[in-house]
């Protein structure tokens, strides 16, 4: 199939960008979109052109590395995948597809459809975490039994890749599918009890901090979710700070 | 030709580990704040020797090329990690998980090193559990196993498909507690592009910042890589496109022995490749191999149709199926180790019994397990006369209980539903058991600089087995090397801070501006890609699944052609002193040029069929076991630890000779 791309370049953060328009032919639709786009590239090295900078790793969908918004949405127009699994038989000879970063004011643009994400990192650091050593002397994994439900749960929280689609999404920004399913995998289990009030009282007093905006609960984070995290995980850490909250 | 010296602690195998730590030097808390280590690459082991080392007190600058340490490649294993905890009752032993290692890395790897990592196992586990990962569990509430090719226990823990990643964040986790602390400096998207060296001693690293393009010096008493395999020497693999080889490569340059690089691991298990245009081959976990059934048309008409898109897999008949891993090895079946399972399925495709256009596919069949475990279901919820349909749903219901992520990645990647139609794989590069040579304390031949994880050679000699590149990754990261880099460190209490003023730094800061300043203005035609696809061709098919001297000599000479046309006529363009995504990759193939090289040398010498290496010389002429592979243990039980010296065909070639005293030399057989 030949399609035309209009991709947002901008060469540094402190640039203006523009849309630029590209002509791609011959694509397979058994092509990744990806894959698509190192056509793109291939193309405009050798023409001596710089090619379109773009976030990806790993191509399987759970590096949460690739970040493009397709279309107006985020990881393109299929479901629960991330742009890398995204195929081109999901467009048609003719179409016009516009390529965008990330649109975030807490992800500012690096270069072309390259974002920075450390916002998140910022949050994780805030409490992330169960505050235990390596000894080689924790107790046996098998002396705290978890119920498969709960378990199960928060694996389902734990699944969340780190991408930024629920932020990009949603009109106010937020980033609390994110900060939530961080949240709940830890208020799930026994082990992240014992710091549970700070943890959820100091991550979303960063993601405050990073100027992320606030749930107004339309939903859009958990429809574009590459791994389906799901809303109720944003309603468990609203519990799990009023709770905090109240014990001061 | 001089002997390399492993510092395997003498004593019984069962004692050395325990021995040894209660004897070697430590340094005291307060002495560990005025020591500085740097560790590069943030996956399972740099992300938890990063944490560990932290925790213990001293000061870690941790670098990954990747915009989050939490993005590292560790994080796409599936299947499970390996522990020798025996909840399952059914006979696990550190022996066992030690013999099953040794045996299933065909006897070329170093005993001791491999019982270490049995014996630590179980910490692992217990670490995970207490940082919050969540393990599948049973209704008990208890933890979940499963088994994985190559063993007779169930020994495999896991997180439904994402068991890398939850280990991954569970290290992630553990770092970002350190880095809110300030123990860990986090540099991301940095790459390191050379090692310094004063005094013969490796002091600190050369890297660049991705996205302002600075080059930056950063100074350290021990320098820690852990950067993962050169499987993207092949350019088709499992690897994330970034993986690569520039930080083992540097090191090898500046003195660090490189071990065994053609022991390579091709998993039977990925999704074919669709065309020219293919940048990665995505891996299905190999614990599909637990359920599915691998088969192709016994019938070479079937299978031209097939290739034809005349026939469907589901209109052959049972009878006309030929199920060649059962067939071959009733014992293990369709649970071989990696290389028996990949060779197999070459061979058949090689004979013509591919099943997709490009002949180069089988089947993974998971229609009996979804029968069987309806069935099962069926008498659970007490349906005793359930119809097809109704047995099929409930199969298909614990099928996607334990494979339902693979399974949603294959139908969105093929567009084909494989709970109706069987899969198709085919084999494809993963995981690289060779690397940086080290000792029995992880470091290299180079002092202060040690290499952990995938990088080193030591756990898995000749193939690795399932599920244990995370239990090796993670012990590396969080129970050895924090105890054996003290030894060393313990002579540096006294040196202070490690200047980045100095002569050696100028000069290896010299060595990378200039690569840099050549790439930007060479004037070139070819892009970057161009010369990685090539070399990737001469990888595959002449260093691939199977070799011969012929290929190997043939490889060496075109390889050695590609690098020259490679440093004329490359292309980069763009701007040094900001984010280049082309000149990080020119820097990455040309390392990858070099070691491509040097992996035929490595494969021609070793004239024996072990493990994934495969010599068409070297195997079984007669009996039960005839073609398969043929191991020379009097003539190749060492490992082969490359010295630089220029050119890789240059490269001098130092034996670590293997002592087996506590396990048998056997041919394995899984008949």
């Amino acid at each position: 199939m030949n399609l035309t791309l209009k991709i947002w370049r901008q060469k540094g953060p402190d640039v203006k960008g523009k849309l630029v328009d590209y002509k791609v032919n011959d694509i397979s639709e058994h092509m990744s979109f990806l894959e698509m786009m190192d056509v793109l590239n291939e193309q405009l090295v050798n023409s001596g052109d710089e090619p379109v900078a773009f976030d990806h790793d790993c191509r399987e969908g759970i590096c949460g590395m690739c970040s493009l918004y397709i279309n107006g949405e985020a990881h393109g127009p299929d479901r629960a995948i991330t742009t890398c699994q995204l195929h081109m038989r999901s467009f048609k000879d003719g179409d016009t597809i516009y390529i965008e970063p990330w649109r975030a004011a807490a992800f500012p643009v690096i270069k072309d459809l390259v974002v920075d994400r450390m916002a998140f990192e910022r949050i994780q650091q805030a409490g992330g975490f169960v505050s235990v050593n390596t000894s080689g002397n924790t107790q046996d994994a098998n002396s705290l039994p978890i119920s498969k439900h709960a378990a199960d749960e928060a694996m389902d929280a734990a699944a969340c890749i780190g991408c930024g689609a629920c932020v990009a999404t949603c009109k106010n920004s937020s980033a609390m599918l994110f900060v939530g399913a961080k949240v709940s995998q830890y208020a799930l289990l026994p082990q992240g009890q014992v710091e549970a009030a700070d943890r959820v009282k100091n991550m979303v007093a960063q993601m405050d901090l990073e100027g992320f905006g606030n749930c107004t609960n339309t939903g859009a984070c958990e429809i574009e979710c590459p791994k389906g995290i799901s809303l109720s995980n944003i309603a468990r850490m609203n519990r799990e700070y009023l709770s905090a909250s109240l014990k001061g | 030709m001089s002997v390399l010296d492993s510092k395997v602690p003498k004593g019984p195998i069962k004692d050395k580990w325990t021995t040894y730590k209660d004897k070697i030097n430590l340094v005291n808390p307060a002495n560990k704040r005025n020591i500085d280590i740097i560790v590069v690459g943030t996956g399972l082991a740099g992300g938890s020797a990063a944490a560990t080392l932290a925790e213990q007190g001293y000061n870690v600058k941790a670098f990954c090329y990747q915009d989050s340490p939490r993005r590292a490649h560790s994080i796409a294993a599936q299947g499970g990690i390996n522990a020798a905890k025996n909840y399952m009752g059914d006979g696990d032993s550190n022996y066992r998980l030690f013999y099953d290692t040794v045996k299933g890395g065909d006897y070329r790897s170093r005993e001791a090193n491999v019982h270490r990592l049995a014996e630590v196992s179980g910490n692992i586990i217990d670490q995970c559990v207490a940082q919050g990962v969540p393990f599948a569990r049973d209704y008990g509430g208890l933890l979940d196993n499963r088994s994985f090719g190559g063993v007779l226990v169930s020994r495999t823990f896991y997180a439904k498909g994402q068991t890398g990643q939850q280990l991954l964040l569970g290290a992630y986790s553990a770092m970002n507690r350190q880095i809110a602390r300030g123990k860990i400096e986090m540099f991301n998207r940095h790459e390191m592009l050379d090692v310094v060296k004063v005094d013969g001693k490796a002091r600190g690293i050369i890297t660049r910042n991705l996205i302002t393009g600075e080059i930056e010096r950063h100074s350290a008493h021990a320098v820690v890589i852990a950067t993962g395999g050169y499987g993207n020497v092949y350019f088709l693999s499992t690897n994330a496109m970034g993986s690569n080889a520039t930080a083992a490569w540097k090191i090898h340059k500046k003195g660090a022995y490189f071990a065994n690089p053609c022991f390579t691991q091709i998993h039977p298990t990925c999704i074919p490749r669709s065309g020219d245009y293919q940048s990665k081959l995505t891996l299905m976990s190999e614990s599909l191999r637990n359920d599915g059934r691998i088969w192709v048309p016994a019938n070479i008409d079937d299978a031209k149709a097939i290739q034809k898109g005349k026939l469907k897999p589901t209109e052959i008949a049972e009878e006309n199926r030929d199920y060649y891993l059962e067939r071959r090895y009733p014992a293990f079946g369709n649970l071989v180790p990696r290389d028996v399972a990949s060779r197999a399925a070459k061979e058949r495709c090689d004979e013509g019994y591919g099943v997709n256009a490009t002949g180069e596919a089988v089947y993974l069949d998971f229609a009996a397990a979804i029968e069987r475990y309806g069935k099962e279901q069926a008498k659970i919820h007490g349906h005793h006369d359930a119809s097809k349909e109704k047995i099929t749903e409930l199969g298909e219901g614990v099928i996607e209980e334990k494979y339902g992520n693979l399974f949603q990645m294959y139908e969105k990647i093929v567009a084909e539903n494989p709970y109706k139609t069987p899969m198709m794989i085919y084999p494809a590069t993963h995981y690289t058991m060779g690397g940086v040579w080290v000792d029995y304390n992880l470091m290299t031949t180079v002092p202060g600089l040690y290499c952990i994880g995938e990088a080193n050679f030591s756990d898995h000699g000749a193939n690795r087995l399932g599920a244990s590149a995370l239990m090796q990754g993670l012990a590396d990261g969080y129970f050895v090397l924090p105890y054996t880099i003290g030894d060393y460190l313990s002579d540096d209490i006294r040196t202070g801070k490690i200047p980045t003023n100095s002569p050696e730094f100028d000069a290896v800061e010299k060595e990378v501006t200039e690569r840099i300043n050549f790439f930007m203005n060479n004037k070139g035609t070819k892009s970057v890609d161009h010369f990685h696809k090539r070399l990737g061709k001469v990888m595959w098919n002449k260093v691939g699944m199977a070799r011969n001297a012929t290929h190997l000599n043939e490889a060496m000479a075109e390889i050695k052609a590609i690098r020259e046309e490679f440093w004329k006529e490359v292309k980069v363009p763009g701007d040094a002193n900001e984010m280049n995504l082309e000149l990080e990759k020119a820097g990455r193939v040309a390392d990858f040029l070099e070691l491509g090289e040097l992996f035929a040398k490595d494969a021609l010498d070793r004239n024996e069929s072990c493990g994934g290496h495969y010599r068409e010389e070297s195997v079984v002429t007669e009996g039960e076991q005839k073609g398969e592979a043929l191991r020379n243990d009097e003539e190749f039980a060492y490992v082969s630890a490359w010295e630089y010296k220029g050119e890789p065909s240059d490269a001098v070639l130092h034996k670590e000779h293997l002592e087996f005293k506590d396990i048998e030399l056997k041919q394995r057989s899984y008949k």
